[in-house]
């Protein structure tokens, strides 16, 4: 096996490593991202709010402050270069009592501290006017316009697609296992070929300290806290326009009502300790606790509108704060952890910020003439019938609708592969089939047969998302009795 | 721009539902008639019903599902005024019956339409519409999705099961795993009762000696990429979990029978009234809907026992929307039908004066021994189950014109336990 030798090597594929690998491909440089996982966003990069925040939240002075806010800056072109669901809806802060307006004035003076642009506060009227589905009891509000809400994988995958397109190497199922220091950088032992690196990016998430601790950096203590979140029915699309959130307590921002720009309700999420990295379950005492907070905020929501619920895990450090620094033990090793909230919202900042570290220590970094910032992919769903009609004639498989709750072709299924989804899960997440109200019941069995002819594998090999979670065990005995017998007739 | 194609009737959906309103308004005299499917051949959910108990009542024997579909198909055959479209998908309805259509066949086409039927079915409640905690781990299958798997695409989807829900297809699966070589754990119902035929009770569970665990439900899955267990509980009469009574059984699949919803996402958009308690369109004693031309019929009027009621339903809104499109059947004098005690649904909602409508009822709870009140008539009613759908068909005699309405209800019934 041949060794890989390249100047940055980032570990893990969530929004943090995707948008500094996009970040370093402006750059006349070799770059490689690895993931352990099947496909990236499939971290806690896939299971958050997808919120992108204002910034009025963090304290003033901290790397989260500044990053968020610069980080909520650079969404709109963002987006606009690379066309992820994002959508700058707006943020309201609600009061539930007068005690709590004054709480409600201290959060925006730490907002203005922080430079968020354009917050008001708002009376309980001008509240009930722009939001007509909030509870009756709000005493008031603050409203914060630069907010928004974005699709957090969607944002990942373009992240990565057009990192690739410059030139970026993308190696899932790739784990990192070790990492010795060499005299000009790092040779890493994965789980499939090594690598040399002359400088290392930690953006491994919840397992940013095991990571560290491979060169002998011990600094890096994260555990996890879960946030449970619940998804309601499209049909409730408008019921609030802008995130609702209440205000926030010493170790979160609370149970938020959030639009999703898909046009669902989502509520959540949860805030608890959990010692199990991969406990991704939720729970009826999650459930309860959010819909008791968020009927409190919009009390139409009714249970009967759920289509699906699922957990995300934070990864927190000591500190309070992100941890991005070159590591004590090595100048070239350069660790992003601790990227709980808001660091969905503040990647692309802290992919900037990263840059800048990656110069100090010694690299050159030289613009790349031929970057191309641009990324476009079909969704039929987003044209209007002239053009659905015209892509149809040019190609038939756009016509062919699998998923039928969302509206998704067989020709942006064949897309999502063609991209890099090998799993179902990896299809669901690039174009939202199996996401609709019926969760998969009708589409999950074509999906399997598209994934299974354009990878060239057997139905059984098809997983949900990557070994071990495969969908089926073979064939029904009387459907192997049959093939035989054909077989035979055949010989 | 988009084509746009002047027909008389659009039936929305090829399945049972579809091929009998298509044929019976063929029979009476439609003569350009257009039948949407979007599965690649029609039948709808019947291909994939393998077993049998199909039939009995509608033709006086036993069919398999795919035996039944077929006979339809045949008839449609012969009707060369029926134009069949498979693998196209309706994605809009309007009020003014523009439908249109994607397919790879022919792209995007829209047809202007004189009257529209809808007949698109219903599809199952998802794990996320019923809340279970828990992981989210490959193996949890909807049955229905389950048996398409299994009996069209002829895959084994797992080794061992639990099935959540008592309803028909959650039984007729618990029997076909079964066969299939597939260990069923258990079959569990939150209610005190299976909501299937008692028919199906025995013979797809207790004749394999699968057992059934009454007022229990699951109370968390496990597992992280394949289903390892599922834990149980016993439920009070709330239907809350007691959960110091859990317990948990081990199986790699969970079948999820928890229920039918009528598939109403295009009658919404065309404005169609739905009625809370079916899920389906508001209908008269013709199967039109409260939006002028456009009527509804089988599943997405609301969930049927039998593929037999859902035929002879059909055909009613067959023959109405022939009539209608000669101009018969405009501005009905109707009285709406009032749900009293132990009534969950009546379809047709509405019922047209002077006319003999056959009804579909619905109790909430089971019960013995209850006099059926329909407007004046009186009937009496041995065993009354939710599971199961209460006949009646009202006689122009039971109908009091002046009350204004026509009463539904089980009166002086004894509490079933
Ligand atoms: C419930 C919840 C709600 C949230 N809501 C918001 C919000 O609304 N707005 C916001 O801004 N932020 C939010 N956050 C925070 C945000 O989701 C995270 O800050 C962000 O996703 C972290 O990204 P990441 O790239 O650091 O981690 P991840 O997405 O976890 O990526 C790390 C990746 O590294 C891979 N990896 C780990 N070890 C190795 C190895 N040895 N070799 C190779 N690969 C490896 C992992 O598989 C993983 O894919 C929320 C978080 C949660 C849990």
């Amino acid at each position: 096996m041949s060794t890989p030798e390249v100047d940055v090597l980032v570990v893990g594929a969530g929004v943090v490593g995707a948008a500094l690998i996009r970040e370093l491909s402006r750059y006349e440089l070799k770059l490689l991202l690895v993931e352990k996982e099947v496909d990236v966003s499939f971290g806690t990069s896939k299971a958050n709010s997808g919120i992108v925040h204002s910034g009025i939240h963090d304290q003033t002075g901290t790397l989260k402050a500044q990053l968020c806010v610069r980080g909520c800056q650079l969404f709109p072109e963002l987006a606009a270069e690379l066309g992820f669901l994002y959508k700058q809806n707006g943020a309201v802060v609600v009061a539930r009592s007068r005690e709590e307006l004054v709480k409600l004035e201290k959060l925006a003076e730490n907002g203005r501290a922080n430079g968020v642009k354009g917050l008001s506060l708002l009376s309980r009227e001008e509240l009930r006017r722009l939001e007509p589905n909030l509870s009756a009891e709000l005493a008031g509000g603050l409203l914060a316009p630069s907010g928004g809400i974005v699709v957090p994988f969607d944002l990942v995958f373009a992240l990565t697609e057009n990192a690739v397109a410059n030139g970026a190497k993308l190696l899932v199922g790739t784990e990192v296992l070790g990492i010795k220091e060499e005299k000009d950088g790092f040779l890493v032992r994965t789980n499939r070929q090594p690598i040399r690196a002359k400088v290392i990016v930690n953006a491994a998430g919840l397992y940013g300290g095991e990571v560290a601790a491979m060169i002998g950096d011990h600094s890096i203590q994260l555990y996890a806290r879960k946030g449970e979140e619940y998804l309601f029915d499209r049909k409730l699309e408008g019921l609030v326009r802008r995130t609702v959130f209440p205000l926030p307590s010493a170790i979160s921002k609370g149970i938020l009502v959030i639009p999703t720009v898909d046009g669902n309700i989502m509520i959540g999420p949860t805030a608890h300790r959990v010692d199990n990295d991969d406990d991704l379950g939720t729970s009826l005492a999650g459930w309860n606790e959010i819909y008791t907070e968020a009927r409190k905020l919009v009390p139409a929501l009714q249970p009967a509108d759920l289509i699906t619920a699922f957990a995300g895990l934070r990864a927190v450090g000591t500190t309070g704060d992100f941890l991005i620094a070159p590591s004590h033990v090595s100048p070239r090793f350069i660790n992003a952890a601790g990227i709980e909230s808001p660091g969905l919202t503040a990647a692309p900042a802290i992919a900037e910020y990263i840059v800048e570290l990656i110069k100090d220590s010694g690299l050159k970094l030289r613009r790349k003439r031929e970057f191309n910032p641009i990324r476009s992919v079909v969704r039929l769903r987003d044209l209007n019938p002239r053009e659905q009609a015209a892509l149809m004639q040019k190609d038939p498989a756009y016509g062919q609708i699998i998923c039928r709750c969302e509206m998704v072709s067989a020709g942006e299924i064949r897309d999502a592969i063609r991209r890099g989804a090998t799993t179902l899960d990896g299809v669901k997440l690039r174009t939202r089939s199996g996401m609709g109200r019926c969760q998969g019941g009708f589409c999950t069995p074509k999906i399997i047969r598209l994934l299974s002819d354009e990878l060239g594998l057997p139905p059984e090999r098809i997983s949900k998302n990557g070994p071990g979670s495969e969908l089926l065990f073979g064939r029904l005995r009387e459907d192997q009795e049959e093939t035989a017998k054909e077989e035979k007739q055949h010989a | 721009m988009l084509s746009i194609r002047a027909v008389d009737l659009v039936v929305i959906g090829g399945g049972p539902a579809g091929m009998a309103a298509a044929l019976a308004a063929a029979e009476a005299g439609v003569e350009e008639i257009v039948l949407l499917e979007r599965q690649e051949s029609l039948g709808g959910i019947l291909p994939q019903c393998i077993h049998n108990g199909f039939g009995l009542r509608y033709f006086k024997e036993e069919l398999t599902g795919p035996e039944y579909a077929h006979r339809f198909m045949l008839e449609l055959e012969k009707h060369s005024g029926i134009k069949v479209k498979t693998a196209t998908m309706v994605v809009q309805v309007t009020a003014d019956r523009q439908v249109v259509t994607t397919s790879a066949a022919e792209g995007l086409v829209c047809y202007q339409a004189r009257a529209v039927i809808l007949a698109m079915g219903c599809r199952e409640r998802p794990r996320g519409a019923i809340n279970i905690p828990g992981t989210r781990p490959a193996g949890i299958y909807t049955a229905g999705s389950l048996q398409y798997l299994m009996n069209i695409e002829g895959f084994l989807p797992g080794r061992t099961a639990v099935i959540l829900g008592s309803g028909d297809i959650g039984l007729i699966m618990a029997r076909r795993l079964t066969l299939e070589g597939i260990r069923v754990k258990a079959v569990l119902e939150l209610m005190p009762y299976s909501n299937g035929l008692n028919r199906n009770v025995v013979q797809c569970l207790e004749d394999f000696n699968i057992p059934l665990y009454l007022s229990h439900t699951v109370t968390a899955i496990h597992g992280q990429k394949r289903v390892e267990k599922v834990s149980v509980a016993p439920v009070d009469a709330e239907l809350k979990p007691l959960l110091e009574k859990e317990f948990d059984l081990t199986c790699d699949t969970l079948v999820l029978s928890v229920g039918l919803i009528p598939e109403n996402e295009l009658s919404l958009q065309a404005g169609v009234e739905l009625d809370p308690a079916t899920g389906g369109p508001v209908v008269d004693s013709y199967y039109h809907t409260t939006v002028e031309g456009i009527f509804a019929c089988g599943n997405v009027a609301h969930v049927h026992d039998l593929v037999d009621d859902v035929s002879t339903e059909s055909a009613i809104a067959g023959r109405a929307a022939a009539a209608y499109l000669r101009g018969e059947i405009k501005g009905n004098r109707w009285l709406p039908v009032k749900a009293g005690r132990n009534i969950r649904s009546v379809v047709p909602q509405r019922l047209v004066a002077g006319q003999t409508t056959p009804l579909y009822i619905r109790a909430r709870f089971p019960e013995r021994n209850a006099l059926l009140h329909v407007g004046r008539g009186r009937v009496k009613r041995r065993i009354v189950s939710p599971g199961e759908t209460i006949y009646y068909t009202v006689k122009p005699e039971d109908i009091d014109e002046s009350a204004g309405y026509i009463g539904v209800s089980l009166e002086g019934g004894e509490g079933d336990d």
